[in-house]
């Protein structure tokens, strides 16, 4: 592997540097630095983070493969400055045995342009009924250390207390869907007052909430870690934030989607704004950035969820919950922590790059920028603004079309490797 | 623009009353006589008919004998214009069955709206006769229909444009060429 | 008139529009009291009618309405159609696009189904939405509004007139009527004031974009609004399986219209139901079949409403 040398990086910090990196390695971080036989990457203006970490992508292989692959997956993770995504577990087979979570490993490792670290199902085939094997999915040798039935939640509360418990033995951590089944059935959208013009079955936020306040208290009483996927709403951010007051081993995610967009999309009846948990209110958006900011969320987890051209051009209660994220996060994380005054780019290589990756204990992802680390970064153009358009997924279910986004990544740095350079994907993975 | 009066308030008066007398010697008297307008103007005019003949034949009874027949739903020319506002129709008490309908307009031109309101008509009942009477004939027919009652013969060209104005609609009686 | 496109929602009309088709719907209704109940309006112009939800009567009224214009009808079920076999409503549109309607009536149990197929781009033609999923029924406003108009002012008298003014109960499942949906809509725009009376659990647990005032107390919502009009909406017994309410009994008692509320209402106030009626539930039989009962004229205006619906659609101007 070619050697690099990033030119007048801005670090997270503010300050200006040189980084060196030789094979998957960064040598030396500091002003004037020369390497012989490198490449050199002029980053003047640019922002150099640490490479991004997602907790929470849907890459649909094996299974669904019509909608991605780990490959198209992973290009389209490099394109928005990932170095690692965690791939959820609702594939088919499920990933709920130490030999799936092995092979989709091996399909990361063949991509090339990202860690692709496997999530395990806490129940077999999701069904919310017995726990997988979650002890041989974290022996194997794709170390799982997130376990989820993400897409569903693990409603049954004995059930959740046992999975808490039983990945305390390797460090484990259970990711909840916080969704109470009961009170969602047949739900479309937030129910509040734009579904009830609408007519499509409301998504009550208690739903969410119940179950994020049953799932600290049981975290508190078996004294396990415990990561809420993809809150949406007000209540409960309060609810984490009391949590965390109390001491509770809790961490809570946000998506791009519930940062940026709101319940008011679903007039159009276009399901391309058809997620789950759905897009909320404007005051529960604010609620989440305030949150973001305050550390009460810990990351942003993209929920990347790519899904077919007919499984989303349809009326909408046919239509899949689900949409593209990965492109855009870095995107609306800029907008919600730097330009928007609140915070700095140090918060967001926490909430991109540092805290999931030790949420799902990556020793080689989320690193300081610093002589020793594993050299996986990004580097950002911030004054860019991007009309979104196509990405590189093999799905088209992009709620951002249209939109213009602040920052565009410049340069993906993957173990030492350029997936991105100058904005473009490389043609190939990492040999 | 420029525009020329070809027929005065007087003008009008006259062609009316003849217009009257003719109905009343051609159909040998007012028995079985039913006057329908064709909105907006033909059915002023078809009011101001029926006044001629009540004042002069007194049997007649004006406001039992005339009626409006909206045309609009049974055009053919629908889906080239704005939607047309739909307006309504009143066809006098005692039906026009076996009657001598008089249908009444003020321009008579291509001969469409005449076409149609015989489609009207029709769904209306059977009368025993149908005539036409018309305040001004332009010509430029497109179907084989003429009037039987003329105020006044005005040869036009298809570019010029026919204004009837009525006091009752328009604040004064006169017919006015446009062009 | 305004050129509107497609019947999507209530929505879509503004106070002169809505005016403009109730107008045009009495000269409808003079052609429906006629020997010869026929127009040539629509000659030569294909409607479909798509029905994907059961609606034998929404579907006749419109057929109806149709044929008395001399519109070409076509039918399309979905049970023993293509559509039973997984077709999509996107496949289902084409086809029809391919076919060359020009309006397509479409009735499916998806809420915002009559929208995505007017903004799909799949077909051409004007779309008129006859009942999506639990969101609207624009033309049963209409005709509901029609009827009340009728009755209020008299029959010779309601030209060019809105509603301005008049008190209207709407008494029952409001949660899933699209009924009652687009009439808070429609009768809000003719001027209209609009109350519902309903069990809490079957009121949108936000209804605050809904002009309406709620009521927890059919009785003394009648003796406080003394309405003009009083819509009881039909209820499924699949709701009282799901705890929307305890009994059949508790609801006609609590919720239902019988003849005790019939005589406290004033005299000549409308009682209407959009049909198909549960006597002894939502209504009695003695209440339905009251003077001031409309339900049956409800259904006749139904057919001059959608004829006003077709020809302001259809009878104008495309490009």
């Amino acid at each position: 592997m070619a050697n690099l040398i990033i030119k007048n990086a801005t670090l997270p910090n503010g300050s200006v540097a040189d980084i060196a990196i030789a094979g998957e390695q960064i040598t030396a971080v500091g002003p004037n630095l020369t390497v012989t036989d490198a490449t050199v990457i002029d980053a003047t203006g640019l922002v150099a983070l640490p490479g991004f970490v997602d907790l929470h992508t849907h890459l649909r292989e094996p299974g669904f493969e019509g909608s991605e692959t780990i490959l198209t997956g992973s290009q389209s993770a490099a394109a928005g400055g990932f170095t690692a995504v965690h791939a959820m577990a609702n594939t088919s087979p499920v990933q709920d045995t130490a030999g799936v979570v092995e092979q989709v490993r091996t399909l990361g490792l063949e991509a090339g342009y990202v860690d692709v670290v496997p999530v395990g199902a806490v129940t077999v085939g999701l069904e919310g009924k017995q726990l997988a094997e979650l002890g041989a999915m974290a022996s194997s040798k794709a170390r799982v250390r997130v376990f989820s039935d993400d897409g569903k939640c693990v409603s049954d509360p004995v059930l959740m207390r046992r999975a808490l418990e039983y990945v305390k033995a390797f460090d484990g951590v259970i990711a909840q869907h916080a969704q109470e089944p009961r009170l969602t059935e047949g739900a479309q959208m937030n129910e509040g007052k734009v579904s009830a013009e609408l007519g499509l079955t409301g998504w009550p936020a208690v739903a969410e909430e119940s179950i994020i306040a049953r799932d600290v208290l049981l975290a508190e009483h078996v004294g396990s870690r415990v990561h809420i996927c993809h809150l949406s709403t007000a209540g409960s951010v309060e609810i984490v934030r009391w949590a965390k007051a109390k001491g509770i081993n809790v961490t809570a995610e946000v998506t791009p989607h519930h940062l940026l967009l709101t319940d008011e999309l679903a007039r159009s009846y276009d399901a391309v704004y058809k997620v789950n948990p759905p897009l909320r209110t404007q005051e529960d958006v604010l609620a989440l950035r305030a949150a973001l900011v305050d550390g009460t969320i810990d990351i942003i987890a993209t929920d990347h969820a790519p899904h077919p051209i007919e499984s989303k051009d349809c009326e909408w209660q046919a239509a899949a919950f689900g949409m593209l994220g990965l492109e855009i996060a870095a995107s609306v994380a800029q907008e919600v922590l730097v330009d928007s005054g609140k915070s700095d780019w140090s918060r967001v290589a926490q909430v991109l790059s540092h805290n999931p990756a030790q949420i799902g204990r990556l020793g080689e992802q989320g690193q300081e920028i610093a002589a020793g680390s594993v050299a996986n970064l990004t580097l950002i153009d911030p004054t860019a603004k991007r009309v979104i358009d196509g990405s590189h997924s093999k799905s088209d279910n992009n709620p951002y079309r249209g939109l213009t986004l602040p920052g565009a990544v410049a340069h993906t740095i993957y173990r030492g490797y350029q997936t991105v350079a100058n904005g473009q994907l490389a043609e190939t993975g990492r040999a | 623009m420029a525009s020329r009066t070809v027929l005065t308030g007087d003008d009008i008066d006259r062609a009316i009353t003849r217009i009257a007398h003719e109905i009343v010697e051609s159909n040998h008297g007012t028995k079985n006589l039913i006057l329908l307008g064709i909105p907006t103007r033909g059915v002023l005019l078809a009011e101001r008919i029926a006044k001629v003949i009540q004042r002069h034949y007194p049997e007649f009874s004006a406001s039992a004998s005339v009626g409006r027949l909206d045309i609009t739903m049974y055009r053919d020319d629908l889906s080239l214009h704005p939607n047309r506002p739909v307006t309504e129709t009143n066809i006098p008490a005692a039906g026009i069955d076996g009657a001598v309908v008089v249908l009444v307009d003020d321009v008579l031109y291509s001969g469409r709206t005449i076409r149609a309101s015989l489609d009207a008509l029709n769904a209306h009942g059977r009368p025993s006769v149908v005539r036409l009477a018309v305040l001004v004939d332009r010509g430029h027919r497109e179907l084989p229909i003429r009037a039987d009652f003329v105020g006044k013969n005005l040869p036009t060209s298809r570019e010029e444009r026919i204004r009837v104005q009525m006091s009752e609609n328009d604040g004064e009686n006169c017919v006015v060429i446009e062009s | 008139m305004s050129q509107l496109k497609h019947l999507l929602s209530a929505n879509d009309l503004s106070r002169d529009a809505a005016i403009g088709i109730l107008d045009v719907a009495e000269e409808m209704a003079g052609v429906n009291a006629r020997a010869i109940k026929k127009l040539p309006t629509l000659q030569g112009k294909t409607v479909v009618n798509l029905f994907f939800e059961d609606s034998t009567r929404t579907r006749i009224s419109f057929e109806l309405a149709e044929k008395r214009l001399s519109a070409d009808v076509i039918n399309f079920a979905a049970k023993g159609s293509s559509v039973s076999k997984g077709e999509s409503l996107k496949d289902t549109a084409q086809t029809l696009e391919a076919m060359g309607a020009d309006a397509v009536v479409i009735r499916h149990g998806a809420s915002g189904a009559a929208q995505k197929l007017a903004q799909s781009g799949w077909i051409d033609g004007a779309i008129v939405n006859a009942g999506d999923g639990t969101h609207e029924h624009p033309t049963q406003a209409l005709l509901d509004a029609f009827t009340i108009r009728r009755r209020v002012y008299g029959v010779g008298s309601s030209a060019g007139r809105g509603l301005d003014g008049l008190k209207v109960v709407i008494v029952g499942d409001v949660l899933h009527s699209r009924v009652a949906r687009s009439n808070a809509i429609l009768l809000n725009t003719l001027g209209a004031e609009v109350h519902f009376v309903a069990p809490p659990t079957l009121i949108p647990a936000d209804a605050s974009n809904i002009k309406a005032k709620l009521h927890y107390d059919f009785d003394a919502a009648l003796a406080e609004v003394k309405p003009d009009a009083v819509m009881m909406l039909r209820i499924q017994s699949e709701r009282m399986n799901a705890s929307y309410f305890p009994s059949e009994r508790e609801y006609s008692r609590v919720w239902g219209m019988n003849s005790e509320r019939l005589a406290a209402l004033k005299p000549g106030a409308l009682l209407m139901h959009p049909g198909p009626m549960n006597r002894g539930l939502e209504i009695t039989a003695t209440a339905a079949d009251s003077p001031n009962s409309t339900i049956l004229e409800q259904v006749s205006n139904g057919v001059s409403v959608r004829m006003a619906v077709l020809y302001t659609l259809l009878a104008t101007e495309r490009n």
